[in-house]
């Protein structure tokens, strides 16, 4: 089988790098093992939140000059990253997500344990603060699904009481979820919003809701609803009237995981191949020591061509990177890895400081080209949490690395 | 004396919330003693809470030290009684790899039996039938009746029974001075770690439970016990491998052992010597996770590709015989030390030594020392007297009194709280919702658990419940346990901290382990926690332990 490209990973990098090829008329396939890290997004895509020396960041382009230059955003450069951080609104506007947000301004999300974390692009589900102390409303009433427990109601009424919100907390019990509780395993979000989602339920959770306003100005509501389609969302808001919030819950996210089938379903409407459940176990080369091919467990024998191929397999938990008690690798290619040598240096002992194997993968050039034992291969790219240089959590910056990496080997590929 | 003064005034006072301490609280009380059991942190938390769980038969120590296989099979046979809800019934075997020598087999039975232990040879066919998860390469299997203990759920039985008793019990509560007039021992002064206050308690004898930290509280009293603190290793993997116990017939060494306990199974212990200044800070190195994985492998291969979930260290309690400053006479034996004839300091007591097998034993021999001590002419019953959740019948007939259509989680309850599940309400909606999904813990056991049974914080729920001790290591039940939780102590504050606590107390048996899936599960962790709640680290972060 050949393709013009393929992409290794079904991710937010590996969807946004394959529609932006397959739109400009390249012929594209994404071999993807199965969950991606969107399934338990936060809702907002985040650019960068502070420095590695811990420095809050207000203006993420204007900060991309105080980071070091193994940095992903270092290695493009801050202009590359300008552009595409500029061209992002309308590229996801394009697929029929609405984000909004400015690369030159953090505004910030409200956390499912009610903290505040700097974000650059919100899914339109969420509504971003401008401070990072704004208060939601004077008085907010917060209404969570009877028996649903990753939506910690107690927790963000704290916090909003903090910026001088008075809050009140209720709870809706609907006979349609009552099936759900039979197991109670599945009060999950996702199975909640296939209930929600049905004609008739959400319209029902609205009135319930109503009925339990006493006059606040502000509803907060977990985001449980519009798994398949977000317009469930805004019927919402509007039935109900009164301004409301959603706010992510625990995982699985609603928003995220809607977010990663609307990005799939216009990879495949352009012409792109989509190969769930695949995982690639090896790949051959040309003489010129570019990757000629690559083999998956679905497709046996049958080898899988292309001119170009891009790595978007995520980190650990995607097993774009694998460990073993001696060392890191990359298991397709094994591609050269920024990495800290012994295992005593992966981690820190309290789990809330910066962990340094956050920060592990590959090793790329300005082009993202991968290399492998010091020689860069030239048709080879990585993309994504699967870039090293850059630790994702303490800086904030998994979301625009996963976007601009994309839209950087997109465009290189392109430009060919 | 007004009422108030008798408020802090005892029969008895113990030190110590282990398995001893809680043990011999309830022994007093159902001898009829007003007993008061103080303990600085949780109940459970030392050397109690990290061994392997494992319902020793004896066996092992059958070839080195008759007594304490003999007091082992005596016990075994009392637990299996008393604490069947604590108690699995698995069997043991005894293996013999080509590497190991076949003639000790024949030794280790004759040992066995003279000590009272059922050992019998068996076919290695037989052994493979038995536990198919053992070293096919076998070329000898000894039965014993080994089976398998969940040491929290052991404490807090006998918390619980010395609670039913009158006993009343601190948790949190740090001893910062002994009371003394003259060469007589008072009470103890407490300070409550949580509410930040000191005060007194007085009782005429002082029983130290302290076990390796009960060398502090004799020097409190002023005198000296010589303890070795001896450092042993464990790992935890991520499910059941083996149903029956499986050790190496050789004698006692490193990963000898193989324990299944409830979701998981572990392999212990290594063995070390560290200073006494190092057992509040227990690490397990790269070494000793080594050592246990090769040694564990000989006795079931399938170890080699399960994954670990974590890692952690207990410490011995180990005693020199008698003021032996050079350590070479040290027992693993049960020691009583009445510190009036020892030391000439009076109304003090401390008992030490021992195995979690024999706590039984060591709260009767430290209750009838406290009982001639106070002319009390009462005896021990507690060999016969079933602890609570254990006085009735089986987990389903249990389950089917309790609820009309008892499911998974009913049983899973009842299986953790024995009879005392009937005070748990599951049966609305909201109470049968799942917090913790691999362990099958609903809303109602964890309101039961912070209501009934002390506990503070999510470490202790966990002690209680298994909250967070299955395969996610407490990713999503952590929090929300924690909204429980913050919900009882109407404080959201104190919740968080809590989590960041838990959270960092499951990483610490993690980060030594660290790779492979074990890693995957810790960056999700750290995706959710550092990256979706955006939790970070305190300024000063409060201890882990």
């Amino acid at each position: 089988m050949k393709f013009d490209t393929i992409i290794i990973g079904g991710g937010l990098s590996g969807l946004v790098c394959g529609i932006r090829l397959q739109k400009a008329g390249r012929k594209c396939a994404i071999v993807s093992a199965g969950q991606s890290a969107m399934h338990f997004s936060s809702g907002t895509f985040d650019l960068l939140g502070r420095l590695p020396d811990g420095t809050p960041v207000d203006d993420p382009i204007e900060a991309i000059s105080k980071l070091d230059g193994g940095h992903p955003y270092s290695i493009l450069g801050a202009d590359s990253v300008e552009k595409y951080a500029a061209e992002a609104e309308d590229f996801f506007a394009g697929c029929g997500i609405k984000v909004s947000g400015n690369a030159h301004k953090n505004t910030w999300r409200v956390t499912p344990t009610g903290e505040r974390k700097p974000s650059w692009l919100t899914i339109s589900d969420f509504t971003p603060l401008e401070a990072k102390d704004s208060a939601i409303g004077s008085k907010a009433l917060i209404v969570n699904i009877l028996g649903y427990l990753d939506f910690n109601t107690r927790f963000l009424a704290d916090s909003f009481e903090r910026q001088g919100t008075s809050c009140r907390i209720e709870s809706i019990k609907l006979d349609e979820m009552e099936r759900l509780r039979k197991n109670p395993s599945e009060m999950r979000a996702t199975n909640i919003a296939r209930v929600m989602d049905r004609d008739g339920v959400w319209e029902k959770a609205a009135a319930k809701v109503k009925e339990k306003l006493q006059g606040e100005d502000v509803l907060v509501l977990p985001a449980v609803f519009g798994l398949k389609d977000a317009s469930v969302v805004e019927k919402m808001r509007e039935a109900i009237g009164v301004r409301t919030m959603f706010i992510a819950t625990m995982p699985p996210s609603v928003p995220g995981i809607r977010s990663q089938l609307t990005l799939r379903a216009e990879f495949e409407k352009a012409g792109g191949r989509f190969f769930l459940g695949d995982t690639v176990v090896d790949a051959d080369y040309n003489e010129d020591g570019t990757v000629k091919s690559i083999g998956t467990v679905n497709f046996g024998d049958i080898r899988l061509y292309a001119d170009d191929f891009v790595l978007a397999s995520g980190s650990f938990f995607s097993k774009g990177l694998i460990a073993t008690p001696e060392k890191v690798c990359e298991p397709v290619f094994g591609a050269d890895l920024t990495i800290a040598e012994g295992r005593d240096n992966w981690f820190d002992r309290n789990f809330w400081k910066r962990q340094n194997y956050i920060s592990f993968g590959a090793t790329v050039s300005s082009s993202l080209n991968v290399s492998v034992e010091g020689r860069e291969i030239a048709n080879l790219y990585a993309i994504g949490s699967l870039v090293g240089g850059c630790n994702a959590l303490y800086e904030g910056c998994g979301g625009g690395v996963a976007i601009i990496t994309a839209m950087k080997a997109a465009d290189v590929i392109l430009e060919k | 004396m007004g009422y108030a003064a008798r408020d802090n005034e005892f029969d008895v006072i113990i030190v110590g919330g282990g398995i001893t301490g809680a043990g011999t609280a309830r022994d007093c009380a159902i001898r009829g003693l007003k007993v008061l059991l103080v303990e600085r942190h949780d109940i459970a938390t030392g050397a109690t809470g990290r061994n392997h769980g494992l319902l020793h038969s004896g066996a092992r120590y059958a070839v080195t030290d008759r007594e304490s296989a003999e007091e082992c099979i005596k016990e075994n046979m009392i637990l299996r009684k008393i604490a069947r809800h604590c108690v699995e019934e698995t069997e043991g075997l005894f293996l013999t790899l080509p590497e190991d020598d076949l003639e000790y087999q024949k030794k280790f039975v004759e040992s066995c039996q003279a000590a009272g232990i059922n050992a019998k040879v068996i076919d290695p066919k037989e052994a493979m039938r038995m536990e198919p998860s053992a070293n096919p390469d076998i070329i000898g299997a000894v039965q014993v009746p080994d089976g398998a203990v969940d040491p929290f759920r052991l404490t807090s039985a006998n918390v619980i029974d010395a609670k039913l008793h009158g006993a009343k019990v601190l948790v949190y509560s740090e001893v910062t001075r002994i009371i003394k007039d003259g060469d007589t021992v008072k009470g103890v002064e407490v300070y409550n770690t949580i509410t930040k206050q000191k005060a007194e308690y007085y009782a005429p004898i002082t029983v130290n439970a302290g076990g390796i930290w009960g060398q502090r509280i004799a020097e409190l009293a002023g005198t000296k016990i010589n303890m070795f603190p001896a450092k042993g290793a464990l790992l935890i993997f991520g499910h059941r491998v083996n149903n029956v116990v499986l050790n190496r017939c050789r004698k006692p060494a490193n990963a000898d052992i193989l324990v299944p306990g409830d979701t998981i199974c572990l392999i212990g212990t290594t063995s070390s010597r560290v200073p006494f200044e190092e057992v509040d800070n227990m690490y397990v190195t790269a070494d000793e996770v080594d050592v246990l994985l090769k040694e564990g492998e000989k006795l079931a291969p399938s170890l080699a590709s399960t994954r670990i979930l974590r890692a952690y260290a207990g410490v011995r309690p180990l005693v020199a015989t008698d003021d032996d400053p050079s350590g070479r006479n040290i027992s693993r034996g049960i020691v009583l030390l009445d510190h009036e004839t020892r030391d000439g300091i009076k109304g003090f007591v401390t008992i030490t030594g021992g195995k979690l097998m024999t706590y039984r034993l060591m709260a009767e021999w430290a209750t009838d020392l406290v009982c001639k001590k106070l002319g009390v002419d009462k005896k021990c019953v507690t060999m016969n007297t079933p602890l609570p959740g254990s006085e009735h019948e089986e987990i389903d007939e249990i389950s089917k009194k309790t609820w009309a259509k008892p499911g998974t989680p009913h049983k899973a309850t009842v299986g953790r709280h024995g009879g005392r599940a009937v005070q748990i309400g599951l049966e609305n909606e909201y109470e049968a919702s799942l917090v913790c999904e691999c362990e099958e813990v609903s809303v109602g056991e964890v309101k039961y658990a912070i209501n009934e049974l002390d506990v503070h914080n999510l470490v202790d729920l966990r002690r209680r419940t298994r909250v967070g001790m299955g395969t996610c290591q407490g990713e999503l039940c952590a929090c929300r346990a924690s909204g429980l939780l913050a919900d009882a102590h109407k404080c959201t504050e104190r919740a968080k901290a809590d989590l960041k606590n838990f959270v960092n107390e499951r990483w610490k048996g993690m980060y030594p382990v660290c790779w492979g899936d074990t890693l995957r599960e810790s960056e999700y962790s750290q995706w959710i926690y550092s990256g979706v709640c955006g939790l970070e680290a305190e300024e000063e972060s409060p201890k882990t332990e």
